[in-house]
């Protein structure tokens, strides 16, 4: 079976890329009464000019789809940032290797303390994240974080620089769910040109990360593109079929896409072209009817409101309340969930700076039950 | 409405008087499932294990069973999340230990987009829990071959599948579900795929001993009056059942007998 960076070197995307440019008035419709994308042509036509005229029944389909498999929930989680050490250069993110920011891995005490004010805000799953640093984000040490954290995290998801299968392996047997790897950009020469320096650079080896992290024994793994690196819609169809290779291959894992839009951080990066958002409201309608079963996650990189909109339309999981720099949970204030010092080493800005008890009070009042704990380590460890 | 009344039906060492059971999973809130739990009349929910505290300590984060009376109902938890029979048995034991009634429905399904169960991971497990003393319902595709295997072990129930879990499209799998009633000598719950009170009427026609429906109470706009509906329609085709519906085909006079010429 070949992996999907090896299907990715012959995958035609042209034709699609054509659909998405010029698909018809009708086709959209037969896929509406349809009611599902079948193939990534009919996924190509959800991102076309045409199917733009029809965004409200797309909404509601999005939304019965989503409800349909996932009911009226939305699952909670939050991300831990262990350390900002990083040996790649990637242009557009502030932990960049050449970017003058305070530096920092947790100690395991920190991590824990911060693992401990997220639990108190109710988060029961939690993304471990770390720069790609060989002597300070080493196996054993993440490790060592998932083996405290699990004592009272039931899910730990991780996202770190790419591994060999074997060396996920002691992770999954400490108690992690979860692999999370974005590709960033699909586009290969776009890809070469941020990513000038680190191991970071090898395109196809990340891509494969998902397959080697299924092979270790990881139940849920994440995709995702940052939108804003290159032309959205070849970014789309690139996740697309990313996701359906591994629902075919990886068949026994729970599938997680992402679609995070850029935001402002350290460096002089400018973004490509903006995925403006009615075009993001078009993608995530367009997912969830080419992959229903799919979760989608939605970060606090976006704002409030576009977050309240966005989250009964086809939204499966969201953060609340996130610092992006190590440590940054301490500094919140945690009568009024306002940051009581400059965050200088944080990987991006949010967006939705609410604490996670607002942002569970708005999910109940538009019918969604927050489920902060959906998942329980006795599944994974005796 | 007079209430007719039918038989009840026994599970292990319980009686229940509706045959109408319910999932707790995909409600807008924990006050919306303990309502429409309620409203449905049902003396049994089912609970996944996942979203319970299972430590003993209350969480209000993860507060899903105080929203249930355990006077009321009983607490079936289930394994789903459970991806073979180690981790299924595993997650069975710590709900006993932490004090949930030794029942527990087998829900092991190694694939998570349509949650089809595994036949070979339930059996074993069912085996397992069978011996450590559990009421154990398995939750199966309709395989009648594997509904006796079921039972050969020691299971309570069976609860074949209408139709893939949350797809509302009734029993599609009507004609191996008649077989596993047919043969069976433990109850047969159908589970999955029941969309509209039709079906659950349908499948209590059928001879089905109770239904369990989550989904379509779940996500209706009004969880606990759909939850009504389901339970009318269930004590409907449960005494439509025990009446005995004409069974049409095989004993109609046909128009002109071709059996005539016997008088002859
Ligand atoms: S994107 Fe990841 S790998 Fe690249 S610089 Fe930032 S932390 Fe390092």
């Amino acid at each position: 079976m070949p992996t999907f960076s090896e299907k990715y070197k012959t995958l035609d995307l042209d034709r699609p890329l054509d659909i998405a440019a010029t698909a018809s008035i009708a086709s959209v419709e037969r896929i509406l009464q349809q009611g599902r994308a079948r193939s990534l042509e009919e996924f190509a036509a959800l991102l076309s000019p045409a199917a733009e005229g029809y965004l409200e029944p797309l909404c509601h389909l999005s939304q019965k789809i989503t409800q349909k498999h996932f009911g009226k929930t939305m699952r909670m989680f939050a991300p831990l940032y262990l350390s900002n050490e990083c040996v790649n250069v990637c242009k557009y993110c502030g932990f960049s290797r050449h970017n003058d920011i305070p530096r920092i891995t947790l100690e395991l005490e920190t991590v824990e303390a911060e693992a401990r004010i997220l639990h108190k805000q109710g988060f029961r799953s939690i993304l471990l994240v770390a720069g790609e640093h060989p002597k300070y984000v080493s196996n054993g040490y993440v490790e060592e974080c998932v083996r405290r954290l699990s004592k009272f995290f039931p899910s730990i998801a991780l996202e770190l620089g790419p591994l060999e299968s074997e060396r996920y392996q002691p992770l999954v047997a400490a108690g992690c769910e979860a692999l999370l790897v974005y590709q960033e950009t699909y586009h290969e020469e776009t890809y070469r040109s941020l990513h000038t320096a680190g191991p970071k650079k090898h395109f196809h080896w990340r891509m494969d990360t998902p397959e080697r992290a299924y092979a270790a024994g990881f139940r849920r793994l994440g995709i995702g593109a940052l939108f804003g690196l290159h032309d959205w819609h070849r970014e789309a169809l690139a996740l697309a079929s990313h996701a359906e290779h591994l629902l075919q291959v990886c068949w026994k894992a729970q599938l997680n896409v992402s679609m995070p839009r850029m935001r402002p951080a350290k460096g002089e990066f400018e973004q490509v072209e903006f995925l403006k958002d009615h075009h993001f409201v078009q993608l995530i309608t367009a997912l969830r009817l080419f992959l229903p079963h799919a979760g989608i996650t939605l970060s606090t990189r976006e704002p409030a409101t576009l977050r309240d909109g966005l989250a009964p339309i086809g939204i499966t999981t969201m953060s609340a309340g996130s610092s992006t720099e190590p440590g940054g949970y301490s500094s919140f204030d945690e009568s009024t969930f306002q940051q009581t010092r400059e965050q200088e080493g944080e990987q991006f800005h949010i967006a939705d700076e609410r604490s996670p008890k607002e942002v569970a009070a708005v999910l109940a009042r538009l019918g969604y039950e927050p489920v902060w704990k959906d998942f329980d380590q006795s599944l994974v460890r005796a | 409405m007079t209430q007719q009344t039918t038989q009840p039906l026994r599970i292990g060492d319980r009686e229940f008087t509706s045959r109408l059971f319910v999932g707790t999973g995909k409600f807008s809130s924990n006050e919306a499932m303990r309502d429409a739990a309620a409203a449905s009349g049902t003396e049994l929910v089912t609970v996944a294990l996942k979203r319970a505290n299972l430590s003993g300590d209350s969480d209000p984060f993860a507060n899903i069973l105080d929203f249930l009376e355990s006077d009321r109902y009983l607490i079936l938890p289930n394994t789903s999340g459970a991806m073979n029979a180690e981790e299924a048995v595993r997650i069975a034991r710590l709900a006993a230990a932490a004090g949930l009634p030794k029942w527990v429905k087998l829900e092991i399904h190694p694939d998570p987009n349509y949650l089809l169960p595994d036949p070979i991971e339930t059996l074993a497990a069912a085996e397992t829990l069978v011996k450590e003393g559990f009421t154990v319902m398995p939750y199966i595709n309709a395989d009648p071959v594997l509904a006796l295997r079921l039972q050969d072990v020691g299971c309570a129930t069976v609860m074949p599948l209408g139709a893939p879990i949350g797809s509302n499209r009734g029993i599609e799998t009507r004609a191996q579900i008649e077989i596993i009633i047919e043969q069976a000598r433990v109850p047969v719950v159908v589970d999955a795929g029941i969309g509209a009170p039709s079906h659950a009427a349908a499948a209590m026609e059928m001879g089905a001993d109770a239904v369990l429906v989550n989904t379509a109470i779940a996500i209706a706009s009004d969880p606990a009056a759909m939850a009504r509906a389901f339970a009318k329609a269930t004590q409907a085709g449960r005494e439509a059942y025990e009446i005995g519906l004409g069974a049409t085909s095989s004993k109609a006079e046909a128009s002109s007998p071709l059996t005539a010429f016997l008088n002859a």
